[in-house]
């Protein structure tokens, strides 16, 4: 009898395997998580975009004590112009702080398109060798993070805010965190 | 038109698959001679229908016919002629094609040349053929038709991958394929030996050739894809461990354990469920590997998901295959009595290690490939495992097993003497030490690995050589006698000589890479020098070119030493033109002992501000050394199917199975 509970087991193994498999299959792909989700943000300075008139923004300003939202945009990226009037909705409402990561863009391109659009960045910093990001660990515009009061990165967006994400994802989780969530 | 006809090719082949898979399956179990004789004909006729569905595939890519969504989405008119012919494979549905061509004609090769098996294990194996191949015809019909039509047809198509745009790629989904879809063969034999419940060794030498094919063609296309990476990914490095790599490196790990294996079967008619299990393992391996990669769920996880019909269909079809094969192993597997004693020191207890090992390298594969997975199913995150892991797991499980190999054909057949083996190793043991006290002496701050490498290395060239040595009765016969026993030699025997002594040279040459690989990244402009492991490489700058469908970059380097100008070095950066997506060419000048490699990137500021280019260089240790071993592994592995008796055909079984017991 042991002898053919020998010559069954790789069927459990591979049944075993199938499952995973199948639960595999239901998993959404899209879901990419970051590496540096609870992590403190890197460390960088960026310069305000040449030009233009508003202020460059650092590592410093994430650590102030307040929530704050460092959304990645350029203007070469057609998803960030959908998203873009969600994140004026959002600097709008005034309980953030929400920083514009200007990712590899030209200069005159990125005030043109701000001004086309309306720019509700509290400040925005100019990234144009993309050195920045890599630390931040964008692959992909636009993505929108949210840093803690001490500067660690608690969420990161893939993808366009469109749709109901706002009010789904991201403001529940600046009102936890500002509530004194951990 | 030529679209619906090759549609309709695949959709005769399925029928034909349909009849070949129930008729003489049917047949043998009642012993109906007619019903049997349908197999032949049948994988005939299922070859000849999916070669004209391959070939009216091909002819659509070569006319440019964008009326057909497979060829828009992966060619273009400006193509050359050869990319045109391998963007049939460089895509999901005709890669799957390609696939069920390959599975096919192993097929009709058993038809035509099986004159020598035994009726109904003839027509069991071309049943169990045809019936994993109509899951593939179904797959590519109801999921993965490459022949959907496009309308309206757009002006120009969307053109291959510029990656894949290169010679060498052009010729490795094929050897791949050859090599997975020959272990089909294999799995075949062993499912038609669990129906029979025999396992002989008439049944063993029937197998080994097809495994011996496929292997040869499987190590070439391995080969062929890390020479690939190493010089078209421009980073110096040949193997990444990533999905891919693995999914192809798993089943010949199997596949290596089944050919040794199935030897023991041969020659000592025991081990016999493990080697239908093995064979059993080594081709749902391929089957994972073609799936899990080809539908990228490992890789990239998205194409998978992004058609959901495509991963049900793959997981329905691998719980079929796999674990209907399995069930029955589990079923008729204790059945298959084995006869032979087993002394641990002996040659089978050599390849029995060979198996150990292996088989745990497969599964210490799987598991790294699949733990993201597997993690991600339990609700664990999205994580990959990386080099790391199979480093320090693959690594020391290598290194007692390329130490014992030496040995093992040393050992007798039934009960070896250790001993004795060990002590004519001694030309082997002084080439090790001296391997490693050179390396020391050459490269004192490397890893300890290195030394240790090479030292395995020269173990097992050397050890290989006395072993050749002990059958000619080297020094102990005169001289010529040994040459006529030279020229006597079974050409198997050479075959497991060459095969082994390409390993040895292989381990070599990934010892050297691996260990002693110099690098420098930096912003050059031109006149500016860089010195690498002596060598000086001088960039002299770099000018716009222009090739058939891209444009490029293309850096000069002279590289020099001692003052001494050695070789003019051309990397190149491409833009291919309709994707835009760039690619590098390295610049590599191969050398015994070592390649000078540069690549030319992005345009960058030096450090005082100098307008240049951004370069890589590297100097890379032995790296030729692994792909020539992969050659004479592969030329072994050839070599050993010409040999006489697979030519002549086994006689028959009982006879054979005497025989064998009662030689060596």
């Amino acid at each position: 009898m042991r002898s053919r509970l020998i010559y069954l087991l790789p069927l459990g193994l591979f049944g075993v395997l199938a499952v995973y498999f199948a639960v595999g299959l239901t998993r959404d792909p899209k879901i990419i998580p970051s590496a540096l989700i609870d992590k403190p943000a890197p460390e960088f300075v960026l310069p305000p975009i040449a030009g233009g008139t508003g202020g460059g923004f650092s590592t410093a300003d994430l650590k102030r004590g307040r929530v704050s939202v460092v959304n990645v945009f350029a203007s070469w990226c057609v998803p960030c112009r959908a998203e873009h009037p969600q994140i004026n909705r959002l600097a709008g409402m005034g309980i953030v702080p929400v920083y514009g990561l200007n990712y590899k863009d030209a200069p005159e391109e990125a005030l043109a398109w701000l001004n086309a659009l309306g720019d509700g960045y509290t400040a925005v910093g100019a990234d144009a060798s993309g050195r920045v990001g890599i630390d931040w660990g964008v692959y992909g515009v636009p993505e929108t993070f949210i840093v803690d009061g001490t500067g660690r990165i608690r969420f990161k967006h893939v993808g366009p805010i469109v749709g109901d994400a706002l009010e789904r994802e991201i403001l529940p989780l600046i009102r936890h965190l500002q509530g004194g969530g951990r | 038109m030529t679209a619906e006809l090759g549609h309709f090719a695949v959709i005769l082949a399925l029928f034909v698959a349909a009849v070949q898979a129930t008729l003489p399956l049917i047949g043998a179990q009642r012993g109906d001679a007619q019903w049997m004789a349908v197999a032949r004909p049948a994988a005939l006729l299922q070859f000849l229908l999916v070669a004209v569905a391959f070939g009216c595939l091909t002819n659509l890519y070569v006319t440019s016919d964008f009326s057909v969504v497979n060829v828009a989405a992966n060619s273009h008119t400006d193509k050359p002629l050869l990319y045109k012919i391998s963007g049939v494979w460089g895509n999901h549905e005709g890669s799957m094609l390609l696939w069920v061509l390959i599975l096919a004609l192993f097929g009709s090769a058993v038809a035509a040349f099986g004159a020598n098996l035994p009726p109904a294990l003839r027509a069991r194996v071309l049943a169990i053929q045809a019936l994993i191949a109509v899951g593939f015809y179904l797959f590519i019909l109801l999921t993965s038709n490459p022949f959907e039509r496009l309308i309206p047809a757009p002006a120009n198509g969307r053109d291959l991958n510029p990656l894949l745009q290169d010679p060498g790629l052009a010729f490795h989904p094929p050897m791949l394929y050859l090599g997975y879809v020959g272990f089909s063969m294999a799995f075949s034999f062993a499912i038609a030996a669990l129906i029979e419940g025999r396992v002989d060794a008439a049944w063993a030498r029937w197998v080994r050739p097809w495994t011996l094919a496929a292997w040869c063609f499987l190590t070439a296309g391995i080969g062929l894809g890390s020479w690939w990476a190493y010089y078209e990914l421009g980073w110096g490095g040949w193997w990444y461990w990533d999905p891919v790599e693995n999914a192809s490196f798993m089943p010949w790990l199997a596949g290596t354990a089944l050919l040794h294996s199935a030897t023991v079967v041969e020659k000592r008619d025991t081990l016999k469920g493990w080697t239908v299990l093995l064979a059993i393992i080594t081709f749902s391996m391929s089957l994972l590997g073609t799936f899990l990669v080809r539908s990228g769920v490992l890789t990239s996880v998205h194409a998978f998901a992004t058609d959901p019909a495509r991963g049900v269909f793959i997981l329905v079809l691998l719980i079929i295959v796999i674990g209907g094969s399995l069930a029955l192993y589990a079923w008729r597997g204790p059945q298959l009595v084995s006869a032979g004693l087993f002394q641990p020191i002996s040659r089978e207890g050599g390849l029995l290690f060979n198996n150990l090992v292996m088989a745990t390298a497969t599964a210490a594969v799987l598991l790294g490939t699949l733990y993201p997975l597997l993690l991600d199913a339990v609700g664990g995150g999205k994580v990959s495992v990386g080099p790391p892991f199979f480093n320090a797991v693959f690594i020391p499980l290598m290194l007692p097993m390329l130490a014992v190999m030496a040995v093992g054909p040393l050992l007798h057949w039934k009960r070896g003497d250790w001993r004795a083996a060990v002590q004519r190793l001694w030309p082997a043991m002084v080439a090790a030490l001296a391997a490693a006290a050179g390396a020391w002496a050459l490269v004192t701050d490397g890893p300890f690995l290195g030394p240790v490498g090479l030292a395995l290395a020269a173990w097992l060239g050397v050890g290989t050589l006395v072993e050749l040595a002990e059958r000619l009765r080297l020094g102990r016969e005169n001289l010529g006698r040994s040459l006529a026993r030279l020229a006597r030699q079974p050409r198997a025997a050479w075959g497991m000589t060459l095969a082994h002594l390409g390993l040895a040279v292989t381990i070599a040459g990934m010892t050297g890479a691996g260990a002693w690989v110099e690098e420098s990244i930096q912003v050059m402009a031109p006149g500016d020098t860089v010195r690498l492991a002596g060598y000086e490489f001088r960039f002299d700058g770099a000018r716009p070119t222009r090739g058939a469908n891209y444009v490029a970059t293309t850096g000069r380097f002279t590289v020099s030493r001692d003052g001494r100008a050695v070789v003019v070095l051309n990397p190149e950066k491409r833009v291919y033109n309709v994707s835009g997506q760039p690619t590098t060419e390295a610049g590599i000048e191969t050398r015994l002992t070592g390649d000078l490699y540069a690549v030319v990137g992005d345009r960058g500021t030096t450090a005082d501000g100098r307008p240049g280019f951004v370069t890589r260089l590297y100097f890379n240790p032995l790296v030729a050394w692994m792909w020539g071993g992969l050659m004479i592994m592969v030329a072994g592995g050839a070599l050993s199917l010409t040999d006489r008796r697979h030519r002549v055909g086994a006689p028959a079984r009982r006879g054979i199975a005497a025989q064998a017991a009662g030689a060596d």
